[in-house]
């Protein structure tokens, strides 16, 4: 429990408009799944789909050649995540 | 199920007095998804908040046809977002993945009994860290717009136009090659300051209204105490690369660094 004091409201105002597309990013393919005893089993909704097609598919077709890497290879660094299995690192 | 009212879950919370009370009082008079009263269910050692969602519009037949709304999905979004980040001004805040919901408050409660171990780590792990995101954009020349000629050139030759075809592949190139050096840039200046680090897709598309095309869209966990200079070594990253940006959005809730949680299952 160390740390509580350093919350002083220090972020922005609750509320701040965020771009849509950064909040979906985190929402969609973030935040703690948990399976089991939910009555919506939402790990069954393939949310990263959704977002495909609720926000790119529309005008782009061919939407999997446009998301291979942009960049060649970049190396894996000791504190890497694995970026929640939408591809390996 | 759909005259029913379910218990929709956003965050887990330490139960603990201080931080409960700290969320609570973050809680009060605010409005969460479908404009419900948000309140704090604990059970073991941690709490969740929670608010009472119409089963038409949450049960999982109508999520899946609701998610394809783009409308509904951002008024969603932003609510959910709202109580995390409400609650991550006030203290540590585990976010829990959009619409997770539950047939009733007992069983949000029995969840977190359950769980209280898996979230208590987690919590640790967060304690006085904000997430940043940190993308990197490129102005890369189109590749269908080989330079216009000049009005007042004299008429095209083939030789001209080669030159004008390689002098614009250069430029391509040359962005590319900036834009490469800019990502190493922004991984090396993380180093020492960040703890981990997520990778989310390039953002393209209609949501992606940023000029530039996206080439490598991050995020980092930062310890709160170096969360400005971590943002200032990003934001100077590519000054000297032309051509090339870099956009440092949050202090974000950590919800990129969930992911040890994801697919726990019952036994």
């Amino acid at each position: 429990m160390t740390g509580h004091d350093a919350y002083d409201d220090e972020r922005p105002l609750a509320g701040t408009q965020v771009a849509l597309i950064d909040l979906l990013d985190r929402l969609l393919s973030g935040g703690v799944v948990i399976t089991g005893d939910v009555v919506l089993s939402i790990a069954d909704i393939d949310l990263v789909r959704v977002s495909l097609r609720a926000v790119v598919i529309a005008i782009r077709e061919q939407l999997e050649d446009q998301w291979a890497p942009v960049l060649p290879d970049r190396t894996p660094t000791a504190y890497d995540h694995g970026g929640h299995g939408d591809e390996p690192g | 199920m759909n005259g029913q009212r379910l218990s929709y879950a956003y965050a887990v919370v330490r139960s603990s007095d201080p931080a409960a009370q700290r969320a609570r009082s973050a809680l009060a008079g605010l409005r969460g998804v479908a404009d419900a009263p948000v309140a704090l269910v604990r059970s073991g050692a941690a709490a969740a908040a929670v608010s009472a969602v119409p089963g038409a519009e949450f049960s999982e037949a109508a999520l899946k046809s609701r998610l394809e709304d783009l409308d509904w999905l951002e008024a969603t979004a932003r609510a959910h977002h709202l109580v995390i980040e409400t609650l991550a001004a006030r203290t540590t805040v585990l976010p829990l993945r959009l619409a997770t919901v539950y047939l009733d408050d007992s069983r949000v409660e029995r969840m977190l009994a359950e769980r209280q171990e898996d979230f208590t780590a987690l919590l640790d792990r967060f304690d006085d860290h904000v997430e940043w995101g940190v993308k990197v954009y490129a102005e890369i020349p189109a590749l269908s717009d080989p330079a216009e000629p000049v009005p007042s050139d004299p008429p095209d030759t083939g030789r001209a136009y080669l030159r004008r075809r390689r002098q614009h592949r250069q430029a391509r190139e040359e962005t590319w090659r900036a834009a490469e050096e800019a990502v190493r840039r922004t991984e090396q200046r993380a180093r020492g300051l960040a703890v981990e680090r997520a990778r989310h897709r390039p953002q393209q598309g209609t949501l992606a209204r940023l000029p530039g095309e996206n080439v490598a869209n991050d995020a980092y966990l930062v310890p709160r105490l170096a969360a400005e200079e971590f943002r200032d070594r990003m934001l100077h990253a590519a000054d000297d690369l032309p051509g090339v940006r870099v956009e440092v959005t949050g202090p974000w809730a950590p919800y990129s660094f969930t992911a040890p949680l994801e697919g726990v299952r019952q036994p």
